[in-house]
């Protein structure tokens, strides 16, 4: 059956990407949007949770309608099919996460040691910090390699508790602990998923769900906020700084080098090599005017937070950023780098670089990266780029004129810092009301979703509605490239937090970062709770994901309702297949961890949950 | 008249026509929907497997139709000009003549009522849902020569191919 190819309008709200869309579409390039026409139908038992390919009696599938089998082979019904996929996806997300975090620590460890000379501490106080929770003395000799070490044991470690989950509010520890859900070690939990989820181990819904939420935790309020906290040890602390976004930051007659994937590791050493005078001289020696470093995703997000490096886009714009035929190298470590990247730039004169040993692209340049010889290796990766710049073929060169100004780097040190040191102002507006509550909107891009029509469009009726919103991912840069990470942007917010942000010069929507950074959000909420003195179930503040696709995202979404937030998910998770499942996340996980999720794929309709909810809240905190 | 078409070397088993089928007939006209219904949805095509092959098996809306000329009180009719196969749900009496003279087996029964159950060909669509459902183009709706012409142009290629391997 023909597929009616849908105009570029239908596939995204940013005009840049319609240009490229257009241009790809005549040049005959294929992108992920044409990919997921081709998969159209999806399979049903998938999308409902129903298929299991967990053991070689499968792959089992369980008949929605009630006709065909209620059982796989072993037994296993809706229920703990649903519920097993859920948990693998998590695992699968919490993984991620925590094995950057893992390289971080590593690499930090490296560092303490003197063996990896690219890296230096940026941010004293803050180690020092860090190692006091975890009782370090600040001033002992070897306060570094204690440190490094005491991370790096959460990892592996078989009992106790992850250091940073006591940052959480001590009734909220106390619901985790009376639960059982109160994380042991990063990895376990992690490994415990993945066991659970065998062929004949647990058979309880509610018992693999309840697991779910512990390697949730464990990523949230343990590899997560580890990868946080070290990159702003190892890259500084983000303070408030002005950039631009969207493919029109590239630059016609620059070498283009794009970095794409998650780890600052590797771009922040890339952002330093594209300084290198030697290497800017050769690029003038090639005829360009210098080189420009632009990010897409989360290490996007990394150097651009810290250094004000521009975006040239977020997840559903890797593809159509090489088709700009400007880009003489996109660098590539791990997470969200489409295999679908060769292909196209094997349509330009793109160099597709890879540099983990974990993730490589058959096709692309391998120049792989390690912590000893970072920064030699980035200067390599560059120089790769500035000698591609004469394969440049100008005439295929077409760079939408879209970019829109932004200022970011809301940490929370910075978000404290622009309050004036203190949570008072922010407690005090939220307690008369100029801001109504406070809603974190974080994750993806999904060709399910019109793209940034879900973050833009239900960010915009927050702000509209006084909701201070905080965001990191590639939601932020949607935001980003909408113009709404502006003071200005305030201009589009309800009188009260309009006036809260013009009084101290705030953008009405707060990048905080990467995905990792979603820990910032937590501790934030944390840092509130206890000022007021409440659970963090008590805030008037919601989450949402409004265009999610990755497994990250879902471990994200169950550790904010572990933590006791209401999550709104703008594409349907696969496990309405199990009405059980499906209850006890949406409904039943509220009485339990004070947080559950709702699914509403209508920006504007999830903006009604999330605000209601938020009223709610206000109403039983009697403000 | 386009019919629906099966090509037999290519099913995969994933049975989404099945489960197409029964959310074009389902009140909701959405999976999620559907999938909570009551009464459950019911599929009027089947995947099969049989010797060793899967195979979608769908109402063939025979020429002079035995079903339709077996039944007795006139549930089941032929429309003239189309030759689709319906049956009126009010008038069908739950007797099974149809399902015992159907040569494929794809007359079934409601999920709750004794009534007969079969193909419509999705007359709210222009492709039926089965069809479009199809990941594989294993179920195909077109005109009985462009069919016939699909497969001719497979079974030239494969001649071709094996003429030049041999030359």
């Amino acid at each position: 059956m023909v597929i009616m190819m849908k105009g570029v309008k239908d596939r995204s709200i940013d005009p840049a990407s319609q240009e490229m869309l257009a241009s790809a579409s005549r040049a005959g390039l294929e992108t992920a949007w044409d990919r997921f026409d081709k998969q159209q139908p999806q399979c049903g038992f998938g999308e409902l949770g129903l298929c299991c390919r967990h053991c070689n009696m499968g792959p089992c599938r369980i008949d929605p309608f009630g006709e065909g089998p209620a059982r796989g082979v072993c037994g296993a019904d809706a229920d703990v099919m649903a519920a097993r996929g859920l948990l693998r996806a998590l695992a699968a997300g919490a993984a991620a996460h925590s094995d950057h975090a893992r390289d971080v620590a590593l690499t930090f460890q490296m560092m303490a040691d003197g063996r990896a000379p690219s890296y230096q501490v940026k941010d004293k106080a803050k180690m020092k910090r860090l190692a006091a929770e975890y009782g370090i003395a600040g001033d002992s000799p070897t306060m570094m390699q204690d440190l490094a070490k005491s991370v790096l044991s959460e990892f592996g470690q078989q009992q106790g508790t992850i250091c940073f989950t006591r940052r959480a509010p001590a009734k909220r520890v106390a619901i985790w602990q009376r639960l059982g859900i109160d994380p042991r070690g990063i990895d376990r939990e992690i490994v415990e998923c993945l066991h659970r989820s065998h062929m004949g181990v647990d058979a309880d819904y509610v018992n693999l769900i309840l697991h779910g939420l512990r390697t949730a935790l464990a990523d949230g309020w343990g590899g997560s906020m580890i990868a946080t906290e070290l990159q702003d040890v190892m890259f500084g602390v983000p303070t408030p700084i002005r950039s631009r976004a969207n493919l029109g930051v590239l630059q016609a007659d620059s070498v283009n080098v794009i970095v794409h994937g998650h780890e600052p590791l590797l771009s922040e050493m890339i952002v330093a090599a594209a300084a290198d005078p030697e290497l800017i001289a050769l690029a003038k020696s090639k005829g360009a005017a210098g080189i420009n470093v632009a990010g897409i995703c989360c290490t996007g997000n990394e150097v651009l937070m810290r250094h004000g490096v521009p975006v040239a886009g977020n997840f559903l714009q890797q593809e159509l950023a090489i088709a700009t035929g400007a880009v003489e190298a996109m660098v590539v470590d791990v997470q969200c780098v489409m295999p679908a990247l060769q292909s196209v730039a094997s349509c330009f004169h793109t160099k597709l670089i890879t540099t983990s040993p974990k993730a490589k692209v058959p096709g692309a340049t391998h120049m792989e990266f390690h912590e000893e010889s970072a920064l030699d290796t980035a200067r390599e990766i560059v120089r790769a780029a500035v000698e591609n710049y004469p394969q440049r073929n100008r005439d295929r060169v077409q760079i939408p004129d879209f970019s829109s100004e932004v200022m970011i780097g809301f940490s929370v040190e910075a978000i404290l810092s622009a309050l004036g040191g203190s949570l008072d102002p922010l407690l005090g507006a939220i307690k008369n009301g100029s801001v109504r509550g406070i809603a974190a909107v974080v994750g993806c891009n999904n060709p399910k979703v019109k793209q940034d029509f879900g973050h833009v469009n239900l960010v915009k009726e927050l702000i509209k509605n006084d909701v201070l919103v905080v965001s990191t991912g590639c939601s932020a840069q949607a935001c980003a490239k909408a113009g709404l990470l502006l003071p200005e942007a305030a201009g589009m917010a309800g009188e009260g937090l309009r006036g809260v942000c013009q009084a101290l010069g705030i953008p009405p929507v707060l990048h905080m970062g990467s995905c990792v950074d979603i820990s910032r959000i937590l501790v934030a909420c944390a840092a509130i709770a206890n000022a007021l003195g409440v659970d963090i179930s008590d805030l008037p503040a919601a989450a949402a994901a409004p265009e999610w696709m990755s497994e990250k995202a879902v471990s994200i979404g169950a550790y904010a309702v572990a933590s006791g937030v209401l999550t709104v998910l703008g594409t349907v998770p696969q496990v309405l297949g199990s009405a059980n499942v499906t209850a006890l996340l949406t409904k039943g996980a509220a009485g339990v961890v004070g947080g559950r999720f709702a699914v509403e794929p209508d920006p504007f309709s999830a903006a009604r949950v999330m605000i209601d909810h938020i009223d709610r809240q206000r109403a039983r905190l009697g403000i | 008249m386009p019919e629906i078409f099966v090509r037999l070397d290519r099913c995969v088993g994933c049975r989404s026509c099945e489960m197409a089928c029964a959310t074009e007939h389902s009140a909701g006209k959405s999976l999620i929907s559907a999938a909570s219904e009551h009464p459950r949805p019911r599929k009027r095509l089947y995947v099969e497997m049989a010797e060793g092959t899967k195979l979608p098996m769908v109402c063939r809306h025979c020429e002079d139709a035995p079903c339709a000329s077996v039944c007795r009180t006139g549930a089941m009719t032929q429309d003239p000009e189309t030759h689709i196969v319906t049956r009126d749900a009010e008038k069908c009496i739950g007797c099974w003549m149809c399902a015992m003279v159907c040569p494929y087996g794809v007359v079934g029964r409601t999920a709750e009522g004794r009534v007969a159950l079969k193909c419509d060909r999705c007359p709210d669509l222009d492709v039926p849902a089965c069809v479009a459902a199809c990941p594989t183009h294993t179920l195909v709706f077109m005109e009985a020569e462009d069919f016939s012409e699909l497969l001719r142009v497979d079974a030239a290629a494969r001649l071709a191919r094996g003429y030049r391997s041999r030359a």
